[in-house]
């Protein structure tokens, strides 16, 4: 079984009960590697199975998002926050208008604001079916990432006739949306979610009751409360530690305060904790599709008065959104110019990522990539 | 000439080239029932572009791994890293020799068929382990220190439950096993609970660990991609790759047919229509379907898991289950 030794900074240190300090390779997991999912390398100290020390190295896909950020004005730039986190793009152009519309002080109608919900929440549920094939994926079981899918192109269809993207959705602009959903969309909605929930159960069915996933998952990988706040570690990794700590409860916004949805947390801290949250996640998004769709007010979509050439006022401005994988937070200090002077982008994966190499410690190779596929990483999102 | 093909060097021969044909034709072939069967448990066609329902493409794909090279990295033991995947597919040949496909359909029906077997799989390991050990690469080391530990944890209920069956039927003679069990159904050793009431138990230990020597899903430990990208074959390419890949499906044949013959009466037939051989080929790739549909519903085990499976488990209900027919025997 895994060992779950006290940290240590130094090799000789680990202790000779382990096996470690006797005997080390470099294991060099990616750039290129299947499980990795991109182009993240981590480099592991082994001894034998045992990873020794897991030293991520980020940087092959640095794009220089934030300097991009500071060099176009925010109505140019809204496009790149999609590329950013790909999976979770509508949450990540959310953050973007947000920032802009409060520093602007443009008030998003509410049927807007709605539809925002609406469309955030259809891709955070898409982005954790990706997530859950691609863990299984890791695990060695191929099915259920085809099945993943196929619940997925559902909501791609959806929003591709809305959006006309399929992944990388730039359809929230500063002041609304870029236009409005007819019925055909609100209908497929709800078929969705009718679609949804009996498949949520077949997979609960197939997968988490499966034996061999859950001796993989249970008590692997213990991330503590304690690890959770030292890195800032956000999104589905805190609340599978027991912190329930969601950005749509704690910092409302948008039309967040307005739904009825509970922010599912395990105390345990291990895979099979961080599994479950998502899996409860993608009900609670469903609960609050639904909601959304009852409410839905009419009128426009677009805020009236948005100026064509937005100069914000001076400052210094925030915002969050619940990301899929996390916190996602955009700071823009303004010097009364067309174009930001610093765009911070707070990205949720390199802080998740960050705790990999403390979580990891002693840890067998196999039990190490099923913690790393917990932590669902997106690595364009580390290197932004 | 009719004297001359009934001499002993031309049958042999003719078994020769048949078993070679049967081996290949079917490697080729479980490729494209595993490629069909995981389109269909995962609700897509699979393969339908080379030919009649992609029934071309095990060829096509024969003439890709074919085409490419061979290469031989630089600093490896390059006549180990040449000789593993022969050392992998050769005993999986020779195996089924003594395998009884008919009434009177066998190579050489020689009375230690099941040693023979035996003996010879366990070369499967050492393959593995000299492809791994001479790839010079850290993956495949310790894919290759993976499947000795798996091996032998799997050897040893594999062989209990093997002796069980010897002391039952009292013979190793594979033909003899067969006819051991004429009749319908309920006299195939499966299902003779009468003779140990545990007989079901013991055929699903020797599945299981047929799965984990072959290196199968959920025992794939060898080749798990996600973890050391293809394990002790990284290093290798070309028909290097093919006939260690071959040589799985191979093996596959041979532990369906070994698993046949023990417990599912070979070629007898349960109804008495139709001739033995197509009922030994029907039960066989029944297993072999079920080997499939393993791989694609389970993830992999974590080989600690696997380890415990076959120490904690396997190993104590197979010795039980060995105790309980000789003090069976010994009572009637």
């Amino acid at each position: 079984m895994t060992t779950q030794e006290t940290i240590v900074s130094n090799l000789a240190d680990v202790p000779r009960s382990n096996g470690g300090g006797v005997e080390t390779f470099v294991l060099n997991v990616g750039p290129q590697h299947p499980a990795t999912h991109g182009v993240l390398r981590v480099k592991m100290t082994m001894d034998g199975e045992y990873v020794l020390r897991a030293e991520p190295v980020c940087g092959y896909i640095h794009r220089m998002h934030e300097k991009m950020g500071e060099n176009r004005t925010y109505a140019q730039f809204l496009p790149n926050t999609s590329r950013i986190d790909y999976l979770s793009a509508m949450t990540y152009t959310h953050a973007w208008a947000g920032v802009v519309e409060r520093a602007a002080k443009i008030q998003p109608p509410p049927r807007a604001e709605y539809v925002r919900v609406i469309t955030s929440e259809l891709n955070r549920i898409s982005s954790h079916l990706v997530w859950w094939g691609a863990f299984l994926l890791d695990l060695g079981g191929f099915t259920p990432l085809l099945y993943a899918f196929d619940d997925r192109e559902m909501i791609l269809d959806l929003l591709e006739r809305i959006t006309g993207a399929r992944l990388t959705y730039c359809y929230y602009r500063i002041g609304g949306l870029y236009n409005d959903v007819d019925e055909e969309f609100i209908e497929g909605t709800r078929k969705f979610v009718h679609h949804m929930r009996p498949r949520l159960k077949m997979y609960r069915e197939l997968v988490t009751e499966n034996i061999i996933f859950r001796k993989r998952l249970i008590d692997i990988g213990p991330i503590s409360q304690e690890m959770c706040r030292k890195y800032g570690a956000t999104g589905p990794v805190i609340r599978g530690s027991g912190i329930p700590y969601d950005v749509r409860k704690a910092e409302p916004y948008s039309a967040y305060p307005e739904f009825d949805f509970e922010i599912p947390h395990f105390r345990e801290g291990d895979s099979m904790a961080r599994y479950l949250v998502r899996m409860e996640e993608m009900a609670q998004s469903l609960r609050i599709i639904e909601q959304a769709l009852d409410k839905l007010p009419s009128g426009p979509v677009m805020a009236e008065k948005v100026p064509r050439v937005l100069k914000l006022p001076a400052g210094d401005y925030c915002y969050a959104v619940e990301a899929a994988r996390g916190r996602f937070m955009v700071r823009i200090v303004s010097d009364n110019k067309e174009i930001a002077y610093r765009a911070k982008l707070r990205t949720p994966c390199l802080s998740n990522l960050s705790l990999f190499e403390e979580a990891s410690q002693g840890m067998l190779l196999p039990d190490a990539l099923a913690l790393m596929g917990s932590l669902d990483l997106v690595i364009p999102d580390i290197d932004r | 000439m009719l004297k001359l093909l009934s001499t002993e060097p031309v049958r042999l021969l003719a078994f020769l080239v048949g078993i070679m044909a049967f081996v290949g034709l079917n490697a080729a072939y479980l490729v494209w029932v595993e490629r069909k069967g995981a389109g269909r448990f995962q609700r897509r066609p699979g393969p339908t572009e080379v030919g009649y329902a992609g029934l071309l493409q095990p060829i096509a794909d024969a003439i890709k791994l074919l085409s490419k090279q061979l290469i031989v990295p630089q600093g490896v033991d390059a006549a180990l890293f040449r000789v593993a995947p022969l050392l992998m597919m050769a005993p999986a040949l020779m195996s089924l020799a003594v395998i009884p496909f008919g009434p009177s359909l066998a190579a050489r029906n020689i009375n230690v068929g099941l040693l023979l077997i035996f003996a010879l799989g366990s070369i499967n390991v050492m393959a593995i382990m000299l492809g791994g050990w001479s790839s010079r690469n850290k993956y495949a080391i310790m894919s290759a220190a993976r499947v000795v530990s798996q091996n032998v944890a799997y050897e040893i209920p594999t062989l209990l439950v093997v002796i069980t069956m010897i002391m039952i039927t009292g013979t190793m003679n594979l033909n003899e096993i067969v006819r051991q069990q004429a009749g319908a159904f309920w006299h195939w050793n499966v299902f003779r609970v009468w003779v140990n009431p545990l007989m079901p138990v013991t055929f699903l230990i020797f599945f299981i660990c047929m799965l984990a020597e072959t290196n199968r899903a959920p025992f794939d430990m060898a080749e798990a991609e996600s973890e050391l990208v293809a394990g002790a074959y990284t290093e290798y390419s070309s028909m290097g790759f093919g006939v260690f890949f071959m040589a799985e499906y191979a093996n596959i044949l041979l532990g369906c047919s070994l698993a046949t013959v023990l417990f599912l009466g070979g070629w007898q037939s349960p109804f008495g229509i139709l001739p033995g051989v197509l009922w030994f080929l029907i039960k066989m790739y029944f297993l072999v379907f079920a080997v499939v549909w393993v791989r694609w519903t389970f993830p992999r085990t974590q080989f600690y898991g696997l380890l415990n499976l076959s120490w904690k488990l396997l190993i104590p209900v197979s010795l039980f289950t060995l105790i309980l027919s000789s003090a069976i025997m010994k009572l009637y």
